[in-house]
């Protein structure tokens, strides 16, 4: 394999007593799409946390492209190219829809300003769903939209690794279909993505490579459909009876 | 950069609206030129403060750490540099410092920062009264030339640059960069941006301002001492004058400076021990019906009006 464009060997996370990642260890390579799945509480997010640098690591070491970035802080990541959506919407509640978009395209990795970095909002309105809507207010849209908001605050540093958190959660079936497509598209333009994700049918649908944790651990690492029918994957959901 | 047809017509105005005030001392040199400096200097202040806490929502109580500072160069200069350089000399400290304190401070965030920045001024009052009782020195007399108008067009002068700047920085990355960290900070390091960098950057200028603005009015208090120089009640004159305008425009402040002096000037001629009252009173105003400043109402009714017009 060539170098993984990101790489976690023994990445823990301690609160105190509680250990919330314990010694992760996976790899992405280049365009893949991996799913990070789990019970609630296993340290998903935590996970997320620690490769955006929203959170500082215990121990261990989370390199991309082979160069170190544990330890850095979130700024310095996203301008190596790691951009992220959050598990609860975050947008900028005194901006409109196309100045929320321009703010993740002028600091980050590939950055714009003026005239330029508002054309390529406008381009990425365009392209997550929300053409025409740049001059309204955050106030004005739907849940979907403000996710669409997001994603696109999120794409508009050209980012080469995406750290999307339940990006699909909480939608309606119509929506979900039309985020599945968002998000294929994204990997069909040779993003790699990591995703934080509940919905079966997306991860079925869009992960090439599953990493499934329960309590902090890796317990299963593989397609969707051999850790979806692993022992170990269904005990940690379901229970000792149903494994 | 481009400017627009508006921005020319803004600036156009702007430099009128300038030359009026300058011509102030040639129709009156008593009453109204003094209130004309008051009303200079709190514009320079309120104005350079809310640059900051404006969009970051950090109220900043160290106005009086810095003015106290910038009368204390020019007592100590004025007898060996000229008064120019002087003023050039306390913005630079000021800017020193306010990079000082907010290395140590902005990363602590809301009533944190405020008590700190409250401290500041007392810290400062109280080391130079240390100084002072050991060596023996009381107060500094400031004698110069400089009359009240002279005061006056130095105000203005600072005043200009001010919004000069503001209308800058609200231009720049800078200024977009302080929008996004006061409307989300999480959001803003995700997305790239040196968070601590950018708030330590514009909190530059507000100390810097009220270090020059001490400065140019120590000739004024003739003589200077700690109590005088770093009184705290100046910090929170300019924090409601600032927000009783309204922080979120560069304006704002100015709509708040002029009634505010009006009024305090009526209040302290009319009962001298009131005043602390009617500050205090101001305050509840603001909080309980004017949360966004003048600004924030003018933008309320505006919207009314708007939205009426729709249907």
């Amino acid at each position: 394999m060539a170098t993984p464009v990101l790489s976690l060997r023994g990445v823990t996370k301690r609160f105190g007593g509680l250990v919330a990642v314990n010694a992760m260890d996976f790899d992405v390579a280049e365009r893949e799409v991996v799913g990070l799945l789990g019970p609630n509480g296993s340290g998903k997010s935590t996970t997320l946390n620690l490769v955006s640098g929203a959170l500082p690591l215990t121990a261990g070491d989370i390199s991309l492209w082979g160069n170190r970035i544990s330890g850095l802080p979130a700024q310095t990541i996203n301008r190596k190219g790691v951009s992220r959506t959050f598990q609860l919407v975050r947008l900028l509640p005194s901006m409109n829809v196309r100045e929320n978009v321009v703010a993740g395209a002028v600091f980050g990795h590939r950055r714009r300003w003026g005239h330029e970095a508002h054309d390529h909002a406008d381009q990425l309105l365009e392209k997550v769903g929300l053409g025409g809507k740049g001059d309204m207010a955050l106030g004005q849209l739907t849940y979907i939209d403000t996710k669409r908001v997001e994603l696109a605050r999120t794409l508009a540093s050209d980012p080469k690794v995406l750290l999307l958190d339940e990006w699909l959660a909480g939608l309606n079936p119509t929506e979900l279909q039309i985020g599945i497509t968002l998000i294929k598209s994204l990997r069909d333009e040779g993003r790699t993505i990591i995703l934080v994700e509940h919905v079966m049918d997306a991860i079925r649908s869009l992960c090439d490579r599953c990493v499934v944790m329960a309590a902090g651990t890796k317990i299963a690492e593989g397609t969707p459909s051999q850790v979806l029918s692993d022992k170990e994957v269904i005990r940690a959901y379901l229970g000792d009876d149903d494994a | 950069m481009s400017l627009t047809g508006t921005d020319i017509r803004n600036l156009f105005l702007a430099a009128l609206a300038l030359t009026i005030c300058a011509l102030l001392p040639l129709g009156d040199n008593g009453y109204w030129l003094g209130l004309g400096v008051t009303i200079a200097m709190f514009t320079a202040l309120a104005t350079s403060w809310a640059l900051f806490s404006g969009p970051t929502h950090y109220i900043s109580l160290a106005t009086a750490a810095f003015f106290g500072v910038g009368t204390y160069v020019t007592g100590l200069g004025i007898d060996n540099l000229p008064f120019w350089s002087l003023v050039g000399l306390a913005g630079l400290i000021g800017a020193i410092l306010a990079a000082l304190v907010g290395l140590a401070t902005l990363r602590l965030s809301g009533v944190y920062f405020v008590i700190f920045t409250l401290g500041l001024a007392e810290l400062v009052r109280q080391v130079i009264t240390w100084v002072q009782n050991n060596t023996g020195q009381k107060g500094l007399y400031v004698l110069t030339d400089l009359d009240e108008a002279g005061i006056y067009w130095w105000l203005l002068g600072l005043c200009a640059i001010v919004f000069l700047a503001g209308w800058l920085i609200g231009r720049s990355r800078l200024g977009f960069a302080l929008r996004i960290i006061g409307d989300d900070e999480t959001v803003a390091a995700h997305s790239g941006i040196n968070t601590a960098r950018a708030k330590v950057l514009l909190f530059m200028v507000p100390g810097a301002v009220a270090a020059m603005t001490g400065a140019i009015l120590a000739p004024r208090y003739v003589y200077i001492e700690p109590s005088l120089a770093f009184a705290p009640i100046l910090s929170f004159q300019v924090v409601i004058m600032a927000l009783l305008g309204g922080a979120s425009r560069l304006w704002g402040p100015l709509v708040g400076v002029i009634p505010f002096t009006f009024l305090l000037e009526a209040v302290s001629s009319n009962f001298p021990n009131q005043t602390t009252l009617v500050i205090g009173v101001a305050f509840l105003v603001i909080v309980y019906l004017l949360p966004g400043g003048f600004v924030g109402l003018l933008n309320k009714i505006m919207h009314r009006i708007n939205t009426r017009e729709r249907f």
